[in-house]
């Protein structure tokens, strides 16, 4: 057996009133303690697999209406109610029998997002619970879990932590005398962000290029293997014994309407307690930033900050104030995506992180559909020009003509990722650009974000 | 798009349609192909064992060359070119030899926020390597530039030989964890 490392990491994982009923800790319950990975903890001192019991006890229908009860929404980027999209998965009938899959999605790789793996090191026995119920509802013969190959040392804890599941008789054969059969597999990727996309991530899982398939049809009715197959995220599976313990409507109460539960937000960037923060949904940004995170770590004023991850549009001071939930921040043109807060301060040079982030998109898209392999390229070009002093007049507006002809007309959402910072940056820090286009240096001097020796 | 990295004796990356130079033979050994038997029979199709078995490939030769594919091809039973494909893609797989310590810097915008750029720079300074440009003359390190590591809240994040993490890496932690490295208290590269 391997060594489970045992390496402390650096991450704040509380702060006062944590695990108080205003805010519940439903998902870091033990974060930073480095022995809660094993079964007896978690059954010991956090509730763990009552709530696995109870299912196994109900009606597979029942327990999908009690995760749509609960209001759960994916917690992957696109926030699609978890309920419904399990509901979606065809039943056995009696001619027709099917073999389904329930894949969790632990690729990680949107950059600012660190929340899940925080799952994988504290709690994979809430991880390993949630794919039990998930695969009880939906009747499924395996669950994978589909891990980014960086990982390897967390891949290694999991894998221990399922065999303790299935020495606990809590996986393999016969579960519980339910007469049900259902173990979990371990798939380990190898560095490719695309492979976080559902459809590429099923078939890097088969064992293919990582490459978006068309949908329709929709992995519902043909994923993994050609069989019907849910795929959510870790910390969507994660929330699901806590729902199944209280009760989908009282899970319902916690966060904003229409957006329900705890959520774990990670905060990087300029702030003095970067870190991860488990909040209910709707908790405005500022209290996050400014009481949580303790503000500035410059001491200079935050100029910009993205919301959930990279791929969605930055805002700036006037909306800091926004109650972080799916809904509110679409209706401020950002998203919630994953949940990962970018913080930037005022030193920060506008065109070099929008650089940057394009950079990342060019060098991810798996170059299948023309306008988003040629087009980040080109955008990535264009930036380099500008942030390199050879911007041109006029660059502005071909940047602006060339996002529309990305998003929405390619196969993927890589392709709208991309053109949400670059769009939003335009619009906010317009004057950030125009300034290095006439002056041909940085409005913000001695930003430092681009190295200089080679690039990948 | 995943550019394919430069073949083991080639300086230039692939043209489309060139092939990797042909090198000697590589053979697995007994215990790695009963690893890769018993993880095909894990699923329901031979195809999915072909990451997990360039992982292998890795792990056994050191880096995925042209007959490490070969061999990962001949031990599955699908073609070669479907592994090159597969390999190609993906970036883990080293397509040409590292060092025994190869770092992988994160310089994607949380850690750049917190001086990644200044980071990749140290660490090419004190290994006297350029990212991507193969070992040190020593063979000890080599370095590359990646993105985002899930580690961006203890910015800036280092991982060493794909099991380490290293964050918050300041100069003074960059030599520790070299030294650390010289001592041998971290996995040497496949291993
Ligand atoms: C380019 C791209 C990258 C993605 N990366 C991830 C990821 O790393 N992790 C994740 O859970 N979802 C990721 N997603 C979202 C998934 O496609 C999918 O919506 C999600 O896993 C569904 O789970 P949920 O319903 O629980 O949110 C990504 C989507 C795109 C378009
Ligand atoms: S949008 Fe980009 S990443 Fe997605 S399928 Fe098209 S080329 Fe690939
Ligand atoms: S941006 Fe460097 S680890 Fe996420």
């Amino acid at each position: 057996m391997v060594a489970i490392r045992t390496k402390p990491d650096h991450h704040t994982y509380t702060f006062p009133g944590f695990g108080s009923e205003k805010f519940p800790n439903l998902l870091l319950r033990g974060a930073g303690d480095l022995n809660n990975w094993h079964l007896n903890v978690y059954e010991q001192q956090h509730e763990g697999y009552v709530a696995m019991k109870a299912a196994l006890k109900m009606e597979p229908v029942a327990v999908t209406d009690e995760v749509k009860a609960s209001g759960l929404r994916g917690r992957g980027g696109a926030g699609f109610p978890a309920g419904l999209k399990w509901s979606f998965m065809p039943k056995d009938s009696a001619d027709r029998k099917f073999t389904r899959y329930l894949v969790c999605n632990a690729d990680e790789g949107e950059p600012g997002t660190f929340k899940d793996r925080v799952i994988l090191e504290y709690n994979p026995h809430q991880l390993i619970e949630g794919m039990i119920i998930g695969g009880w509802a939906m009747q499924c013969v395996t669950g994978y879990v589909y891990i980014r190959g960086e990982f390897l040392w967390l891949i290694e804890k999991l894998e221990a932590a399922i065999q303790e599941a299935r020495d606990a008789g809590y996986l393999g054969k016969n579960i519980l005398g339910t007469g049900w059969d259902y173990d979990i597999l371990v798939h380990r990727g190898a560095g490719a962000y695309i492979c976080g996309e559902e459809t590429a991530l099923l078939n890097s899982l088969e064992g293919r290029r990582g490459e978006p398939r068309v949908k329709p049809p929709f992995p519902a009715a043909k994923g993994a293997f050609g069989q019907p197959t849910t795929i959510n995220n870790v910390e969507t599976l994660a929330a699901v014994p806590p729902i199944m313990r209280m009760g989908g409507a009282e899970y319902a109460k916690i966060g904003s309407p229409k957006n329900s539960g705890t959520r774990i937000f990670g905060v990087s960037g300029h702030v003095k307690r970067p870190g991860i923060y488990e909040l209910p949904m709707g908790t405005p940004m500022n209290f996050l930033v400014e009481e949580l995170c303790g503000g500035s770590s410059t001491g200079k004023k935050i100029k910009a900050i993205i919301p959930g991850g990279a791929s969605c549009p930055m805002l700036d001071e006037k909306d800091f104030d926004v109650p972080m939930d799916f809904d509110n921040l679409r209706a401020r043109g950002s998203m919630g995506g994953s949940g990962g807060l970018i913080v930037m301060d005022e030193s920060v040079c506008i065109v070099q992180a929008t650089l940057r982030l394009i950079k990342f998109y060019a060098h991810e898209s798996c170059g299948q559909c023309t306008p988003c392999r040629e087009g980040c390229n080109w955008m990535e070009m264009i930036l380099h020009r500008i942030e390199h002093g050879e911007g041109r007049p006029g660059d502005l507006e071909l940047l602006s003509s060339l996002t529309p002809r990305i998003a929405g007309r390619t196969l993927c959402p890589l392709g709208d990722a991309a053109c949400g910072p670059m769009d939003s940056a335009l619009q906010k820090f317009r004057h950030e650009f125009e300034h290095h286009i006439t002056h041909k240096t940085c409005y913000v001097q001695g930003s430092r974000l681009l190295s200089t020796v080679g690039a990948h | 798009m995943n550019h394919p990295q430069s073949p083991e004796t080639s300086k230039e990356p692939l043209a489309p349609g060139q092939r990797l130079p042909e090198s000697e033979r590589k053979e697995f050994s007994a215990e790695a192909l009963a690893e890769i038997q018993g993880i095909m029979a894990k699923y329901p199709e031979k195809l999915a064992a072909t990451l997990p078995a360039l992982h292998i490939a890795q792990r056994e030769f050191g880096f995925v060359s042209l007959a490490a594919m070969k061999a990962v091809a001949k031990a599955i039973g699908i073609p070669e070119g479907h592994v090159f494909g597969v390999a190609t893609f993906y970036t883990m797989y080293q397509k040409a030899p590292v060092g025994k310590y190869h770092f992988s810097v994160c310089t994607n915008i949380s850690c750049a926020l917190r001086g990644a750029a200044q980071l990749l720079e140290k660490v090419c300074e004190k290994t006297g390597v350029k990212p991507g440009a193969g070992p040190s003359p020593d063979g000890m390190w080599s370095v590359e530039e990646v993105e985002c590591l899930a580690g961006c809240g203890v910015a800036p994040c280092v991982q060493v030989n794909h099991d380490v993490y290293d964050e918050l890496v300041d100069e003074q932690k960059l030599i520790e964890v070299m030294e650390a490295c010289k001592r041998g208290e971290y996995r040497p590269w496949a291993q």
